[in-house]
């Protein structure tokens, strides 16, 4: 499946994406998040808090 | 058997454990922490059990404690994430539960704080007590730096920077020990090195296997006894002098370069150990 990166625009190839996943932009490296699979649509990925972890 | 998974942010780790659970044919489904409304006095949901795998450590607290109010069994617990969620409650639990650890000194204001490191003597490690993947940590070498963080973190952080979390700094080996315990087993270990004296593989800390000794294993099994039992990363320090030393707990464990050099299917006992506790 494909789509384009929000931010740079790069195409960017998914085997089986997942709703929620996240994936980097192979050209501009920012992080994405999968917002839905039929069809591919990827966001940009929430920043950073300060709770997130493990 | 119904299994549902807690969880917003898709990692490596959570498609491993899916695959996993397709591999031993269980449905199982994905509860999204960003669209769930939980009516408090109604119990909307029914599993057998829940993995908890959300990002963000206060949506994975409260909806812990709401579930498993509901009557549903969680892994882990409520009790465990607050406690490893949270490094005051840890060492504290850690020290209760005579398990070796860092010195560790509490302190509520940064003038208290200022003799709780010079108690310890530098360098010291300043740590938020929320907070993970190695962030925000702070080694203070001298007076200087100590007054000038401490500063910082009254002026510029929420309420929780104010309450600061002082270790002694463990002179370690440039790794630390990363070992994962499931029940009462230490399934897998890891060493993380790094040229940094911060470890964390999300930081670039090269993750090579650890054999698990009995001593480590007993070790590991007693810290993750001593938080509340289920799922854990056990992070663990060498010292030249004491040994082994627990430093934290993780509970929502992140494993992606663990199961490489480890060889052992972390997912997999994961997903075997819910089963158990689902029956």
């Amino acid at each position: 499946m494909r789509a384009n990166c929000p931010e740079c625009d790069a195409e960017i190839e998914m085997k089986d994406p997942l709703k929620g996943e996240i994936v980097s932009c192979p050209e501009c490296g920012a992080e994405l998040e999968v917002i839905a699979t039929e069809p591919l649509t990827l966001e940009l990925a929430p920043e950073e808090e300060e709770d997130w972890g493990e | 058997m119904r299994i549902g998974i807690l969880c917003s942010r898709i990692r490596v780790e959570e498609k491993m454990i899916f695959e996993a659970l397709d591999r031993r044919g269980l449905p199982y489904d994905l509860l999204d922490d960003r669209e769930l409304v939980l009516d408090m006095g109604c119990r909307s949901l029914e599993y057998d059990v829940i993995l908890e795998r959300c990002i963000n450590h206060s949506r994975a607290l409260y909806a812990l404690r709401i579930l498993e109010d509901w009557g549903l069994r969680c892994v882990n617990s409520y009790q465990v994430a607050d406690t490893c969620g949270n490094k005051l409650l840890t060492t504290s639990a850690l020290m209760r539960a005579r398990v070796p650890s860092p010195r560790t000194l509490i302190a509520f204001t940064p003038e208290s704080a200022l003799k709780a490191i010079e108690t310890l003597g530098y360098p010291v490690v300043l740590k938020p007590a929320i907070g993970s993947w190695g962030r925000l940590l702070s080694k203070i070498n001298d007076r200087e730096a100590a007054e000038a963080v401490l500063e910082h973190k009254e002026v510029l952080g929420t309420y929780h920077h104010s309450i600061f979390y002082i270790q002694e700094y463990i002179r370690k080996p440039q790794r630390d020990i990363r070992a994962f315990v499931i029940g009462d087993r230490t399934i897998a270990a890891i060493y993380r090195q790094s040229e940094h004296w911060i470890t964390n593989t999300a930081r670039g800390g090269i993750a090579s296997n650890c054999p698990i000794t009995p001593e480590l294993d007993e070790l590991c099994v007693r810290a993750a006894q001593a938080v509340g039992g289920g799922v854990l990363a056990v992070d663990v320090l060498e010292d030249a002098e004491r040994g082994f030393l627990v430093n934290e707990v993780n509970y929502t464990m992140e494993f992606r370069n663990s199961v490489g050099p480890t060889g052992v299917d972390i997912p997999g006992r994961i997903v075997d150990y819910l089963v158990e506790v689902a029956r």
